[in-house]
């Protein structure tokens, strides 16, 4: 539970930063909130030689609706998320999702841009990003949410590539995401997002598979006049997800089918 | 008592202000000048031959002082880790226990090597340096397997994979009972291991003076002295140079009571460098290597009568003691002793204990060490038999209790139960929880396709360890009675010893209110100290087995008592009154008849330090007081929990919880809830979240940090409604009983039980902890099948 040594270096600008990764290289890391970062250094499990923090980059902490879409900034914290008036307003089921991922601590550290990036199964915001089409916008470049989740903890970002903000478009229909989880600070078992978009469903799920998952099946079935308990029966159509501690693969699908259906339901 | 102004009353933990702003001294925050600081390395296999070790790197890494392998220590250590060595066994196997490992790894976590440096980060990169060549050998992990003939063996050189096997009474003692019974139930009943995880895991900081010959150990422990007994045994000191300061510990639970590998190794390490030396076990660390608890499973039969009487049982208790036995392993075996519970069993009893060597880290006791395996089987047994016999579990619980006027009751094994009112307290937690509107509830869910269930614990506790005929045999010879001193200073400030240990109990604030009561005196007059042998008497007992009122607090009374005799004595001599004539209360000695006619506490505690004191009596106001309680003390209680299970998803939600527990007279009714509550909640804690999960082929663990070992959160529990009754112990004068474990002990059952209640209608008789969502929805789908 003690970290490897390692260098580090604080940034005050994006460029600063890309400068400081360039000269790290590879085996550099951007240190956010650091709530995956750090407990994966204290276990060695991530060995990284420098972090270059930027905690301290200005401009990145914004939050603002634009036209017909929603600007979250890399740094923005989840409390920050979770407490905006213009976050529950034009995209709500952003601001129910950070209400609750972990705890205070977290939510209080933790970021948009080090969700997206780290990449994990079961993150939150990658589902909605993914469910909505957002996209991911970095010093370099505009990738869509359907190709920035490449697989478990993957991503197309390169060493010397920061994520400064996600566009979502604004949805402020019906919605609901349930996290089905033991303990009220814990990652999803299985999570299940629903919102209404220009007048169709659109479903997401969360931790069922290397990367987050659009159900484009539920949603086809329920543009068809499926009812959501017909059309949550596809929600496990061509999941394999992995078993682990806490669900079999069997539960997490069957969790898959009960939670796509309640999210329906329960969307207002 | 005379007074009871202080005794009874929810008085604010006094410990609580230092404890809560961050101002306590634990471990970690004592560091002497030019310490440094030791990294182990550990054994990543569960089983493996040591073939070589390479401490090349290691030693040339920045800051190391030293690197030591198992070599290095043999002329600094002696002996084996110090065990039970208690009970006639019919069959017994000790493995051998140096604290290092040489050539054979049997947990994943045996200490292989240890580097010293200059600082905790530069020892645990130097440890990274280390390199093992490591042969793997077969885990032994199952334990039906582990007892077959031809297994694969845990110790290489061991004969077996057998413990113990200790048959308390043969089936001959039951027989009858079973010919005859109308209906017999059998299950087979899993107790989970759980790691302990208190929050402030262990930790070491030995200084060994080498001029004087003297060692001082900093110990985050529920015991100093049998630290200091174990530890200069085997580094060859005498006691008396050795001190062990246990300051502010954060919890225990049981798993700072036995001694472990790195307390003798921290000290020996001080000792080869001539440095302080400190190591604070990480969080990893701790839930792979302090000792777990359960880790069991039972085979029980009872047999009953169509009316609900129950007749006989039939259990044996089959162990997993882990890779070593634990110095308090063999204690877990009370559960056979308890299996009873608070009911008569005119049939007899058959009980069998076998431990079971793993190549797990071994198990101790934990919060109710054995007492909450009883609880657990018994009162899933009596609901089994009130499933099978379509009767009330309240009715048949009550057909069954040891009635108050029973009392002492001498149970199956010959164990007296000193006093009881188990009808009484299941009454009141009935009405608390409203059982027959519940009841009413639970038909109506049911007819929509919910499943509420309500689960029953009317729990037993044998507590307050305990009398030396007892005691004695199962610790080698050291009684567990308890020792107290009180010194009274001139100016008339009390000082407490105890041999109790406080790791979160409270003992400043209830020994004090106790003392300052027994004296008349303010709280802020007491002082209570304890967790320093070079402080007190002679020796301490420690805390643990609910032990420190019913044994510490009535010697710390008794020795009160004998301050004030002597108190008496000056006091009829500044008096002119003979001492008999001398009444002492409200902190006042006066003359029986002449309440004007007095000296104060403080005069007398003055005058003891002067001159013209009665001819034979010596200066100074102190005593010491050892007591041996008569019996052990029986704690019980009634809880109900209600539970509803989604349909669905098969997730337990607690909905209520009540629970009513007696544990004679109170001193302070907060500590008391405060217990209560966070004893509840660890028991609920192993019934739906937690358990130590190894891979059952490698022996690797796979709940190695907090986020795979699930410990509960406040959010997961509902309001718990606590409530008491009071029926004194006869066992000692305060009439008081243990309540430190009670939650733990009383509370699995009850949930469990909720559970069966609740899948009962599809015919779902028993579920195993921890009672996952996944695991209740494949047992739902299999029985809707």
């Amino acid at each position: 539970m003690i970290p490897a040594a390692f260098e580090y270096a604080k940034a005050s600008s994006v460029d600063e930063a890309v400068k400081l990764l360039d000269k790290y290289g590879e085996d550099a890391k951007v240190l956010a909130g650091g709530h995956s970062l750090i407990p994966l250094m204290r276990l060695r499990l991530a060995q990284p030689k420098a972090l270059v923090d930027i905690n301290g980059v200005k401009g990145l902490d914004h939050i603002e609706a634009k036209g017909d879409k929603l600007h979250v900034g890399a740094l923005v914290r989840h409390v920050a998320i979770h407490s905006s008036d213009v976050v529950r307003d034009k995209l709500p089921i952003l601001a129910d999702v950070a209400s609750e991922v972990g705890d205070n601590q977290v939510r209080n550290m933790g970021t948009m841009g080090g969700v997206v990036a780290h990449a994990d199964a079961a993150g939150d915001y990658p589902t909605i990003a993914l469910m909505l089409d957002a996209e991911i916008v970095t010093n370099k470049r505009t990738i869509a949410a359907k190709d920035f989740f490449k697989d478990l903890f993957t991503t197309p970002l390169h060493a010397d590539e920061i994520v400064t903000e996600v566009v979502f478009p604004i949805a402020n229909g019906p919605h609901k995401y349930i996290k089905f989880r033991r303990r009220l600070f814990d990652w999803a078992i299985v999570g299940a997002a629903a919102q209404k978009l220009n007048g169709h469903w659109r479903i997401g799920l969360t931790n069922v598979g290397p990367t987050p998952v659009r159900a484009k099946s539920v949603e086809d079935a329920l543009a068809k006049g499926a009812k959501p308990e017909e059309a949550a029966q596809h929600a496990s159509d061509g999941l394999d997800p992995a078993g682990d501690l806490r669900a079999s693969p069997e539960y997490k699908k069957h969790l898959a089918r009960v939670l796509t259906r309640r999210a329906i339901e329960q969307a207002q | 008592m005379a007074v009871t102004q202080l005794v009874g009353a929810k008085i604010h933990r006094r410990e609580d202000p230092r404890l809560i702003t961050g101002h306590g001294h634990y471990l970690d925050d004592f560091t002497r000048q030019g310490t440094v600081y030791a990294s182990f390395v550990r054994s990543p296999f569960a089983h493996a031959r040591v073939k070589s070790i390479d401490v090349t790197d290691a030693s040339k890494a920045p800051g190391v002082v030293g690197v030591y392998t198992a070599r290095d220590f043999k002329g600094q250590l002696t002996g084996t880790h110090p065990t039970t060595p208690a009970f006639t066994a019919a069959k017994k196997y000790v493995p051998e226990r140096f604290p290092i490992a040489e050539k054979e790894v049997c947990y994943q976590g045996e200490i292989v090597a240890v580097v010293v440096a200059g600082s905790r980060a530069q020892a645990a990169d130097g440890a990274n340096l280390i390199q093992v060549d490591y042969e793997e050998l077969p885990a032994v992990m199952d334990l039906e397997k582990a007892l077959k003939p031809g297994s694969a063996k845990v110790h290489v050189d061991g004969p077996d994979n057998i413990g113990w096997d200790i048959p308390y009474t043969g089936p001959e003692v039951t027989d009858a009972a079973f010919k005859e019974a109308d209906v017999v139930v059998k299950e087979r009943i899993l107790q989970n291991r759980l790691a302990p995880v208190p929050m402030e895991p262990r930790g070491v900081l030995a200084e060994y003076e080498s001029f004087d010959k003297k060692l001082t150990i900093w110990l985050s422990s529920q015991s100093p002295h049998f630290i200091r007994l174990f530890v200069s045994g085997s580094m060859g000191l005498k006691e008396n140079q050795v001190r062990v300061i246990s300051p502010d510990v954060g919890g225990g639970f049981g798993s700072k009571i036995s001694p472990y590998p790195e307390d003798y190794l921290v000290p020996a390490l001080s000792r080869m460098t001539e440095r302080p030396v400190k190591w604070i076990e990480t969080r990893t660390e701790s839930i792979q290597n302090a000792t777990h608890g359960r880790g069991q499973f039972y085979d029980v039969e009872v047999a009953a009568k169509k009316d609900g009487t129950v007749t006989a049982m039939r259990v044996t208790q089959f162990l997993d003691i882990g890779a070593y036995h634990g110095t308090f392993a063999g204690f877990q075996a009370c559960a056979c002793l308890m299996a009873g519970g608070a009911y008569k069993w005119k049939g007899g009893i058959t009980a069998r204990t076998i431990g079971i060597l793993t190549n797990r880290v071994p198990t101790d006791p934990y919060r109710g060490a054995g007492r909450p395996e009883a609880t657990h089987l018994v009162e899933r047994m009596i609901d089994l038999v009130a499933l099978e016999l379509k009767m009330d579990p309240v009715d048949v619980r009550k057909k069954n209790f040891v009635q108050p006027e029973d009392f002492p009751f001498t149970q199956n094994f010959g164990l007296v139960i000193d006093s009881g009112d188990y009808e009484k307290s299941l009454d009141k937690a009935l009405q608390l929880a409203g059982y027959s509107d519940l009841r009413k509830k639970q038909a109506d869910l049911r007819k929509q396709g919910r499943y509420l269930g309500i689960g029953l614990s009317t729990w037993i506790e044998i507590c307050g360890f305990g009398p030396s005929a007892a005691t004695a045999p199962a610790t080698g010879g050291i009684a567990l009675v308890e020792s107290a001193q009180v010194r009274v200073t001139p100016t008339g400030a009390v000082m407490v010893y105890t041999g109790t240990h406080s790791h979160g109990q409270g003992h400043e604030t209830t020994f004090s209110q106790l003392v300052a009561d027994q004296l008349g005196v303010p709280m802020e007059s007491v002082d209570l100290r304890h967790g320093d042998t070079a402080e007190g008497t002679a020796f301490g007992y420690g805390t643990y087995g609910s032990r420190s009122l019913a044994v510490g607090g009535v010697a710390v009374s008794k020795a009160v008592g004998k301050v004030i005799d002597k108190g008496k004595k000056i006091a009829a001599h500044l008096l002119e009154a003979a001492e008999e004539d001398i009444v002492f209360e409200h902190g006042s000695f006066h003359v029986k008849g002449s309440p004007d006619k007095a000296k104060a506490f403080g005069e007398v505690a003055f005058a003891s330090y002067g001159t013209g004191l009665p001819e034979g009596v010596e200066q100074g106001l102190e005593a010491t007081a050892y007591f041996d309680p008569p019996n052990l003390v029986w704690p019980f209680g009634a809880h109900v929990a209600v539970v509803e299970i989604d349909a669905e998803t098969g997730n337990a939600k607690l909905e209520k919880y009540v629970a009513v527990d007696d544990c004679g007279n109170i001193i302070n009714p907060m500590i008391v809830d405060g217990q209560i509550h966070g004893g509840v909640v660890q028991a609920i804690a192993q019934a739906l979240y937690e358990e130590v999960v190894y891979d059952e082929a490698s022996g690797q663990l796979k709940t190695g940090t907090l986020t795979d070992y699930m410990i509960p959160s406040a959010g997961e529990i509902p309001q718990l409604i606590v409530d008491k009754t009071i029926t004194p112990s006869p066992t000692n004068d305060l009439g008081v009983k243990g309540i430190g474990e009670a939650g733990t002990i009383a509370a699995s059952a009850a949930v469990i039980n909720a559970i069966c209640d609740a899948l009962s209608p599809l015919g779902i008789k028993h579920v195993d902890m921890p009672a996952s969502p996944d695991k209740i929805w494949h047992m739902m789908k299999e029985a809707r099948k």
